[in-house]
């Protein structure tokens, strides 16, 4: 936390993008998070990630919960739309302003009590019902705005601070979005941004529901040498499965690479996620193989990052309702509202 | 193989120092970021006694100071306009209370050396200011009639007036210096032979440059050497001029003289220039004075002949000329072929000045270079013949005043280690230095961190009809307390340096992401080239450094861009573990007396207790 502003004054050769904007036109308020913490990195990735979209800010819908994570929303950009919501509830406000307005970019921020405990059930049928937006958990593994207490996504193998055992298993977000249907699923972590910035891209050009499980240290009551969430940890343990970078739409990466050792799979919307090959021989787009990966990799104490699966379909919520294709507000009212002669018959059906 | 970047030392005082601009840039190296908060904090005059024990003359070099510090100035880079340091340090003098008893003690009993200080200006009153303390006798020689040097006879009243000179020259002539003013010295022999334990020469470039073309000497009566006029106006010998005038010249003696003759009868004064306008060697702020007051500069003018007509002046007659540049930008002037004719009634040449040592006979050991200037060492200002120095702009030729202060400075170190029989080189005192953290508490620094994002105050100036009517009256008011407090929150605090401490670094980016300028990085090591373009923002102004760390535990460095740091300190806020630490910097330059930095010590040892 920080009494100054973040002083106006930026580098005078910062990088514009296309639309003239700086990074620095993708910021929010100042933080109040506490020094350090991982929220705070994500935060900076998203406005990295936005920047690079050259995304409009009033293109963008950001809603959140309750909780740390959830006041993240107000730390980038400022001048998007926002609605900070009822703890758990993240997915179905997402949802109503979805439905109303499909042209607008979702983007929801939880974290990993918001969403693996109080609102695990809407995280879940979001998903299932695949709403086109990019879920963000930042997860810590604890409660930190109500001192620290374990939080379900905590290993088991990991105590609190003071050294308190944790009694019960974690859920795992990432299996669970496979399992239900999530077309995108990555994990990254806050404190690697090379990997972090183009999974948030890809996942906000995804056509679909994008998870993305971003490990978050929390530095006040999670970042000890016990913990499994902490910065050490997860550096110490990073089991990278895949390497991508993000191309935007009539864009070429520059740099060339040998040939065979990328593959590139294309966007709804024309941009290509560029996979680079390790030799973890890893295919994103085999779900089995995911969770199997992911459940070995944990059994040895790894934590499993990077795309971990992605369905090529991207099918999402209008197209299977089939409901309009343009957003409700830019209908004419008698469109909109057609009436109880258009009621009638729809009535009769039912009679 | 790739080279890595050394990780950067900061033990090493010029390292930090380096990164407060302004400080660096001073030939004096005053504590410009200290005395700015002291305004700032209304104490004015703790904020004069720092200036004036590292640059002697406060209130004269608030007027008309080179001040290098404001190009060199960080804030300049960030939004164009540096901070009006040399206006500031006017406010300290002109708010102060009575320094008196502040002043150093001079001994009643002298030490018995004799030292012959020849020429009046700032770099011999800087050497006696050095040296009165520590008892020696000082002989203080000029061939006018009172001291200053040029800073009395080049610079008009209207820019810098006679009270504030007079004030700080004679409180040094007046610490007991033995005047001997109104005496030229025509012979180095001749003082030598009178016994002194040092001579010191700082005589200036006195000799105004000519110009003989066609017509010089014909029309002698009709031009005179600007830096003459300039004198015979200071002493009064000179008080009208004729109605037309033409100032030949782009420097800052020619925006003196056209602004003179402006206040002393001319009515259609013009200035003219060899070169284009943007090559005139005249500080930008002195050519934009003379503009406001209406004087045209008529730029690519190259005088070609002083033309009469029927036996009467009638005017000079200018080549139009042209600049053309080569590939390596070299510049040639040609001539376009077109003639001008400016008919007027006086002509002020002010195209440069040179040295004149004359007066030095060339068998006494003093060696000179082939093109006449004394040979001089840089660091003891020592000529050839022991116990003869040299400095101010008699040392290596036309500088300015700040630069001759700090020659004296030096002059007298070697001076005394002289006359004590030390080594000038190797008993050189090291200068003095803190770095001392400002965290007060968790959001509490002890200076200003919050940016003010303020343009730079402009200086209130005299109605322009009054000062143009009165040679003595001054052009600039200077800034009242408010807007110097304004102009003094726009100071980036410079000295107040961020520090990082690698081993408590846990990677978090905060700091990289908090950074207002972008100017941190964790990044894999390389050659320093290609670390400077790897950067966020690639680092491309080699002039600043890169603060480079040893390896951290995921075996990146951190390496911040010194160069657009607006020292805000929101790394260190954003620091979960200390690493970044905003610590205030101190540097000062040791002097031959004590007596004379008793604030700069007490600055340096007040930083340290904390």
């Amino acid at each position: 936390m920080s009494y100054i502003q973040k002083p106006k004054a930026f580098h005078p050769a910062l990088k514009k993008n296309k639309l003239g904007l700086t990074r620095r036109d993708y910021e929010g308020a100042m933080s109040t998070l506490c020094a350090g913490c991982g929220h705070d990195s994500i935060t900076a990735a998203i406005i990295e990630a936005c920047f690079k979209l050259e995304l409009p800010a009033h293109r963008l819908a950001k809603v959140s919960g309750i909780g740390c994570s959830s006041k993240a929303p107000t730390y980038f950009l400022s001048r998007s739309h926002g609605f900070n919501s009822v703890h758990g509830r993240m997915p179905s406000i997402t949802t109503g302003a979805n439905l109303a307005n499909r042209d607008l970019v979702y983007l929801g921020v939880s974290g990993d009590g918001d969403t693996a405990s109080i609102g695990l059930s809407q995280f879940c049928h979001a998903m299932r019902r695949q709403l086109n937006m990019t879920y963000i958990v930042m997860n810590n593994g604890c409660y930190g705005l109500t001192k620290g207490q374990f939080s379900a996504t905590n290993d088991k193998a990991s105590p609190s601070k003071k050294g308190e055992s944790n009694l019960f298993e974690a859920i795992d977000l990432a299996q669970i979005a496979i399992q239900l249907g999530a077309g995108f699923v990555g994990r990254s972590f806050s404190g690697d941004k090379a990997q972090l910035v183009p999974l948030i891209e890809a996942a906000m050009s995804y056509n679909g529901f994008a998870f993305l499980d971003v490990v978050s240290p929390c530095v006040t009551f999670n970042n000890h040498p016990a913990s499994t969430k902490s910065y050490d940890y997860v550096r110490g343990h990073n089991a990278v499965l895949d390497k991508l970078d993000f191309v935007p739409p009539e864009e070429e990466i520059e740099i060339d690479y040998a040939e065979g050792t990328t593959s590139d799979v294309e966007l709804h919307g024309g941009a290509k996620i560029r996979l680079h090959k390790l030799d973890t021989g890893y295919d994103p787009t085999d779900a089995d193989q995911a969770i199997n990966t992911i459940r070995e990799r944990l059994n040895a104490g790894e934590v499993t990052t990077g795309l971990l699966y992605f369905d090529g379909r991207e099918q999402d919520l209008h197209e299977t309702l089939g409901t309009s294709e343009r957003p409700l507000n830019t209908l004419p009212l008698g469109e909109l509202c057609p009436g109880s002669e258009a009621l009638e018959p729809i009535n009769d059906r039912f009679r | 193989m790739q080279r890595a970047t050394s990780p950067t030392d900061v033990d090493d005082p010029e390292y930090f120092h380096k990164v407060v601009d302004c400080q660096w840039a001073c030939p004096a190296h005053t504590p410009v970021p200290e005395y700015i908060r002291l305004i700032a904090q209304r104490r004015f005059t703790d904020a004069y006694m720092l200036n004036w024990e590292s640059n002697v003359f406060p209130g004269i070099l608030g007027r008309v100071c080179d001040r290098p510090c404001e190009p060199a100035c960080r804030r300049g880079r960030i939004e164009e306009k540096p901070v009006a340091i040399c206006r500031l340090k006017r406010v300290a003098a002109d708010y102060r209370d009575d320094i008196s008893d502040r002043l150093p003690e001079i001994p009643k009993e002298g030490n018995g050396k004799r030292v012959a200080l020849l020429g009046a200006g700032p770099a011999s009153l800087t050497v006696a200011r050095d040296l009165l303390p520590l008892g020696y006798a000082c002989t203080l020689f000029d061939k006018d009639p009172k001291a200053g040097g040029l800073m009395r006879t080049n610079i008009p009243s209207f820019r810098l007036p006679e009270n504030v000179l007079d004030e700080e020259v004679y409180r040094i002539v007046d610490f007991g210096v033995e005047p001997r003013f109104g005496e030229e010295v025509t012979s180095l022999k001749a003082i030598l032979d009178d016994d002194y334990d040092a001579v010191f020469v700082g005589t200036g470039a006195p000799k105004g440059k000519d110009l003989n073309i066609e017509g010089r000497r014909e029309c002698s009566d009709n031009i005179q050497i600007g830096i003459s006029f300039l004198t015979s106006v200071a002493f009064g010998h000179v008080d009208t001029i004729g109605e037309r005038v033409v100032v030949i010249g782009g420097g800052n003696t020619a925006m003196d003289c056209c602004r003179t003759a402006l206040r002393i009868g001319g009515k259609d004064v013009r200035v003219t220039v060899r070169s284009p306008r943007k090559d005139m060697k005249a500080s930008d702020w002195e050519i934009e004075e003379a503009e406001q007051e209406g004087i045209p500069i008529y730029d690519n003018h190259s005088p070609k002949a002083f033309v009469r007509e029927n036996g009467k002046f009638k005017g000079v007659l200018f080549e139009v000329m042209r600049a053309e540049y080569d590939e390596d930008g070299k510049r040639t002037l040609v001539s376009t072929g077109e003639e001008v004719l400016f008919e007027c009634d006086d002509v002020l040449m002010a195209i440069g000045q040179d040295n004149a040592f004359d007066w030095i006979e060339r068998d006494l050991g003093v060696e000179f270079e082939s093109w006449g200037m004394p040979l001089v060492d840089k660091t003891t200002m020592m000529s050839t013949l022991p116990g003869v120095f040299f400095g101010g702009d008699s040392a290596w030729g036309p500088e300015n005043i700040i630069v001759a202060v700090a020659h004296g400075h030096q002059a007298a170190i070697s001076i005394d280690l002289h006359c004590r029989g030390e080594d000038l080189v190797q008993s050189r005192p090291a200068p003095g230095h803190s770095l001392i953290s400002q965290k007060m508490g968790i959001h509490e620094w002890a200076y200003e961190n919050d940016y003010a994002s303020t343009g730079r105050v402009d200086v209130p100036h005299e109605d322009l009809a009054k000062s143009l009517k009165d040679l003595k009256v001054e052009v600039e008011l200077g800034y009242d307390d408010q807007l110097a407090f304004d102009e003094a929150e726009r100071c980036l605090n410079c000295d107040v340096q961020t520090v990082f401490t690698g081993p408590l670094c846990i990677e978090c980016d905060a700091c990289m992401d908090i950074c207002p300028i972008d100017c941190i990085n964790f990044i894999e090591n390389a050659a320093e080239p290609e670390l400077r373009q790897n950067l966020r923002v690639p680092a491309l102004n080699t002039d600043q450094a890169l603060y480079v760390s040893p390896p951290l535990k995921t075996g990146r460095i951190m390496a911040k861009d010194e160069d657009m740091c607006v020292h805000c300190g929101l790394c260190a806020e954003r620091c979960p573990t200390g690493a970044w630490d905003m610590q205030k910097f101190t540097y000062v330059k040791t002097q031959a007396a004590k007596p004379c930095q008793v604030n700069l010590d007490a600055y340096v040892q007040w930083s340290k207790a904390g």
